[in-house]
């Protein structure tokens, strides 16, 4: 085992070839852009509880359905309540959605994807089948199907939303794996007996890394696009808690009278999901050269 | 190609299989006795031992599986629970809104995404391709089911040009059921030509530097000869199979359209189904749905070897 110390960590050439795929995102106008909209409403959700705003259930009779003034710079719902601090604490769940439904995923899929490329043979037989009948459900009438069966909840549409994205986190890991697996350096590892479980923490996992962050980076953008279709037929978060499809469900009752309810909530999914996709793409175009 | 397409469809069971596993199980993750359910308020434990009994629910489960593929096998996905229809009856009633939806929608489709994406390519690093990538990836990041309320509140609200919800049978009055279907179809299509702009544009760029290309040109051919006649003929090969396989995202924006725009298709049947708790329904969707879209992968498969003669040979 301590030979293996002296081989060479995992992949040196990877590591240079990694930092200089960073610095070329960093140099790509539209992924910065697309990273300063991601940033922006992840503050923007982690500042929530301590910005100067109302909170988002806090009703006021008085201002019922107001169009955006200086008091409510975007304006009131239906029972009076601040479009701004619903969209701010609306941020939290439609991101929080985004990413946790992608780590379910991640969390998944690498594991069964890395197991099937690196065993081959029946099990990876059986996952791959299994893969394949998942990835034959449309993506969001499967998680539409999965929520329904596991109750309306936000916590449950983020099951949905992971468990109905992760055979393509299996299919990407096991395909990357079966790639990796060709390497002299996995095969000299073979070579000085180190065993499975380090092979792939040392060798496999580090080198498959950079496809699965692209796919994570839009898959998020697809978790968020499907937590806010989902809460907007009503099977994610349940009010009077706040999230941007919820939101958008009820603006459509009072379109004629209060159109703002349904501008900005929209505004805000649109802009983040194109967030999550110029920095996929930038990544993507940094780590897959042949892409461009 | 008939030994392709049989070979394509042996290869295809066990997924399918599978699938009816999957669709089968997640009734089973529903929390409470199910016939609890679909006795309603009536909880005479008599007539809860009969529903036992008449939905063999007092089977293993293996037996309770096969009884249901079985059944399935033979066109019984069951009866819906709301409507006492059998379900794969409500699904071939709702089936032809939705396909009308689906192909106005592809038509919408291919009109902006396929030129967009040839213009892309043709002038690719000038502004217009700027645009025309800026465009689709706003396409892609656009919620449908917003994009359908913004329309309604300008196209409908505002301006009063087209119908706000509704539908209207195509053989009953083919105008007026365009004008009902124009918007959602316009929404359902916009996220899908922005995905066959991208995909449009990636097959044009790679025919545009081909050896035969450059020959077409040198012979003196008009660029419109060359562009159309010459590269957009190879770049096709690639853009149908994408059509075909557009057909998932289809279905799926169909449930949101379809409910925004109150359009009694495939859509809102799940979407009832799901919250009516008619699980049957949601379950026969499913299948149905995973069916078809094995099948039109097959179906984009063998286009592929149609349109590639190369592939035909291998």
């Amino acid at each position: 085992m301590s030979t293996a110390s002296h081989m060479p960590a995992a992949g040196l050439p990877t590591a240079r070839r990694r930092s200089r795929a960073w610095a070329q995102l960093r140099t790509n106008p539209s992924a910065m852009f697309g990273a300063g909209l991601v940033a922006f409403f992840v503050v923007v959700a982690l500042l929530a509880p301590v910005l100067p705003i109302p909170g988002p259930a806090e009703t006021d009779w008085a201002a019922v359905r107001k169009a955006p003034s200086a008091e409510h710079w975007l304006g009131t719902d239906e029972i009076g309540r601040d479009v701004l601090s619903r969209m701010i604490w609306g941020a939290q769940a439609s991101l929080l959605a985004g990413v946790v439904s992608v780590a379910i995923a991640l969390g998944l899929g690498i594991p069964l994807g890395v197991v099937a490329g690196y065993r081959r043979g029946w099990t990876d037989a059986v996952i791959s089948r299994i893969t394949e009948a998942l990835l034959a459900a449309p993506f969001l009438i499967l998680a539409i199907a999965l929520a329904a069966f596991l109750g309306p909840s936000l916590r449950n549409a983020m099951i949905a939303i992971g468990l109905s994205a992760m055979p393509v986190f299996i299919r990407l890991a096991r395909g990357q794996t079966l790639l990796v697996m060709t390497e002299d350096y996995v095969e000299s590892a073979h070579a000085i007996g180190l065993t499975n479980g380090a092979i792939i923490w040392r060798y496999v996992l580090p080198n498959i890394f950079p496809p699965l962050l692209v796919q994570a980076t839009l898959t998020i953008a697809t978790a968020i696009i499907a937590e806010a279709s989902l809460s907007f037929l009503g099977l994610g978060q349940q009010p009077p808690a706040p999230s941007w499809g919820s939101m958008l469900n009820t603006a459509k009752a009072f379109l004629e009278q209060a159109p703002w309810m349904a501008m900005w909530p929209g505004i805000a999914i649109f802009l983040v999901v194109l967030g999550f996709n110029l920095l996929g793409d930038g990544l993507r175009d940094a780590f897959d050269p042949r892409e461009n | 190609m008939l030994s392709f397409i049989g070979r394509r469809i042996l290869i295809a069971i066990p997924t399918v299989l599978l699938i009816s596993v999957f669709v089968f199980f997640m009734q089973k993750l529903l929390p409470g006795d199910p016939v609890l359910a679909l006795a309603g308020e009536d909880r005479n434990p008599e007539i809860l031992e009969f529903l036992r009994e008449k939905y063999r629910l007092n089977d293993p489960l293996y037996v309770q599986y096969f009884t249901w593929i079985g059944n399935a096998l033979q066109g019984d996905l069951g009866i819906s629970l709301r409507t006492q229809q059998p379900v794969l009856t409500l699904i071939g009633q709702k089936l032809p809104v939705t396909i009308q939806l689906a192909v106005m929608a592809l038509i919408i489709a291919i009109v902006i995404g396929v030129p967009a994406g040839i213009v892309s390519a043709y002038r690719k690093g000038t502004w217009v391709d700027w645009l025309a990538n800026i465009l689709a990836l706003s396409g892609l990041s656009v919620p449908n089911f917003w994009l359908g309320i913004m329309l309604i509140l300008l196209v409908s609200v505002k301006l009063g040009w087209l119908p706000a919800s509704g539908y209207q049978p195509f053989l009953d009055d083919p105008l007026q059921s365009i004008r009902t279907m124009l918007m959602p179809a316009f929404v359902l299509g916009t996220g899908l030509a922005a995905t066959l702009m991208r995909h449009t544009r990636s097959a044009m760029l790679g025919v545009l530097k081909s050896d035969y290309v450059r020959t077409a040109r040198a012979k003196g051919l008009s660029e419109t000869t060359v562009v159309v006649k010459h590269a957009l003929r190879n770049a096709l090969v690639p853009i149908v199979t994408v059509v075909t396989l557009l057909f998932g995202e289809l279905l799926a924006g169909a449930v949101l359209t379809e409910q925004i725009f109150t359009i009694p298709g495939f859509g809102k049947l799940v979407v009832d189904a799901v919250f009516n708790r008619d699980y049957a329904v949601v379950q026969g969707i499913v299948l149905c749905t995973a069916i078809a879209f094995i099948a039109m992968n097959i179906l984009a498969d063998a286009l592929y070897r149609v349109l590639n003669p190369r592939m035909r040979n291998s």
